[in-house]
């Protein structure tokens, strides 16, 4: 069964911009995938509709063979783990333990079970001796991957991450990285840093002006000059794509 | 600070004042304090009674009398208050060092001052040997009106936060050679904190949205939730209990 399935997805803001206009993609199970685009090409009103916070225009999200629908909206906001760009945001509770537990919380995990719940999805982070402090007290880094151990605590289908490596150092990227490839999750990865795509995700997916406009191996993706600039889309100065990528 | 004051106001510890549930301690001092509030004002000895419940409860806790003291600072406005009603009052009056007063005026100023004091040291002392995520968790549990409740919490997690907004737009600021000298320059800081409450706004759709996310639905799930023993409750009642024995005899 596949994780994730997006089929002639379209949808306009209530204000009339139309912002998807057809979106069709799917992602097997245990696949990391790249979503790249530019700056307001529907990235995030793309991933908004994966958990049900926005409601379709016309076509259908279905999770691991679950449409996304109102009366499956509890289901279905387990099983999309949604990681926001700023962990300000999404760690919003006054410890990191209350904040990795309220996730597994609303679902209804109580006692015992919430407590390894928590403890596990912090372990695999490698945050697990921080639970009791609160999030400012926390690196950026490190609020990133409290960040991404608040959804692993639901135990998601999908691993949704908007822009994972944005303000990130560079030994905290790496970490990051690390956790990523180590984690045994299907992970849907929103970004316009190439590199960490190519580093990350055996396959890309390119969105651009609403539609998906090329899907394929990230290395022939990111090897297309043309199609890279014809979608906003550059390397950094400098880079070249290496030869043979280590993969985990 | 944010962060920096609660960490001023909580000492923490291993008493058995600190191992209570915060909704047994949050329930005794609002307890004490009706019965503070309740007492005639000219019953001296038993506000002397209270204090030394007070001081019990404070030795209790390990609670040194310096921290109380320092803490204290906030009731400074009411007692300013306090020492202008018998200067300014009516009634029957009488000299104090050279100072004509208000007989009643002075009842007043003593009744709240007495009160009001009674009511902070107890309420530093829940602070003292209580974390303010756990007072909030107190208060959830007692039941307290669940979106008030939240808004503190937010409050507690994200003021820091806004703080770090501000100072940044202020160095923002700055660096463009703005200097708050004088009244010319209200409208600048005006603006910033008009784009601040922008900002806190947006935020808060944001949070909201990741809330959403992880199937919030109106209600905070009950997280690290401690269940009190009638123990627990017996130990705690015992302050506002022996108030309301003095209060009795008073009466």
């Amino acid at each position: 069964m596949n994780s994730l399935e997006v089929s002639r997805l379209a949808y306009a803001y209530p204000d009339g911009t139309q912002a998807l206009f057809g979106v069709d993609l799917t992602i097997g199970r245990g696949e990391r995938v790249a979503l790249l685009g530019p700056n307001g090409a529907g990235k995030t009103t793309l991933v908004m509709h994966l958990n049900g916070i926005l409601t379709p225009g016309h076509g259908t999200v279905t999770v691991a063979g679950r449409p996304v629908r109102p009366d499956t909206l509890k289901e279905i906001r387990q099983r999309v783990g949604l990681v926001f760009q700023d962990p300000d945001d999404q760690l919003f509770m006054p410890t990191v333990r209350d904040d990795v537990a309220f996730g597994p919380a609303n679902m209804g995990v109580t006692g015992e079970a919430l407590e390894r719940a928590v403890t596990g999805a912090l372990e695999r982070v490698g945050m697990l001796e921080a639970a009791g402090r609160p999030p400012h007290h926390l690196s950026f880094g490190q609020r990133r991957r409290v960040a991404v151990a608040t959804v692993l605590a639901m135990e998601p289908e999908i691993l949704v991450l908007d822009e994972p490596s944005s303000n990130l150092d560079p030994a905290a990227r790496r970490e990051l990285a690390e956790i990523l490839r180590s984690l045994d999750v299907t992970v849907l990865m929103v970004t316009h840093d190439l590199p960490y795509a190519l580093e990350l995700c055996e396959r890309s997916l390119i969105l651009s002006d609403g539609v998906i406009a090329a899907d394929g191996p990230t290395r022939e993706l990111l090897a297309d000059a043309e199609l890279l600039a014809a979608h906003r889309l550059e390397l950094p100065y400098g880079f070249a794509i290496p030869e043979a990528v280590e993969r985990g | 600070m944010g962060a920096g004051h609660h960490h001023q106001l909580h000492l923490p510890g291993d008493s058995a004042v600190h191992r209570l549930p915060p909704q047994c301690k949050l329930l005794a001092v609002l307890a004490f304090a009706i019965v503070v509030v309740a007492t005639p004002r000219e019953r001296f000895w038993a506000f002397a009674l209270y204090a030394v419940m007070l001081a019990a409860v404070a030795w209790a806790a390990r609670v040194p009398p310096a921290h109380v003291l320092r803490r204290m600072v906030i009731e400074v406005p009411f007692v300013l208050f306090a020492f202008l009603i018998p200067v300014i009052g009516l009634g029957e009056r009488t000299t104090v060092l050279g100072l004509s007063l208000s007989v009643p005026g002075l009842w007043a100023a003593w009744n709240i001052l007495a009160k009001a004091t009674l009511g902070v040291v107890a309420s530093i002392l829940l602070a003292a040997t209580t974390e303010p995520r756990v007072i909030l968790l107190g208060a959830q549990r007692l039941r307290l009106p669940g979106l008030l409740v939240q808004i503190a919490m937010f409050m507690l997690r994200y003021l820091d936060v806004i703080m770090d907004e501000m100072r940044r737009m202020k160095v923002a600021r700055e660096s463009r050679g703005f200097e708050a000298r004088d009244l010319r320059h209200v409208p600048v800081i005006a603006r910033s904190a008009g784009a601040l409450f922008i900002r806190s706004y947006e935020r808060g759709e944001r949070v909201h949205l990741a809330m959403l996310s992880r199937g919030y639905t109106g209600t905070m799930p009950m997280i690290g939730d401690v269940s009190a023993s009638a123990g627990q409750w017996a130990v705690a009642l015992i302050l506002p209990i022996s108030a309301l024995a003095v209060l009795g005899l008073s009466l």
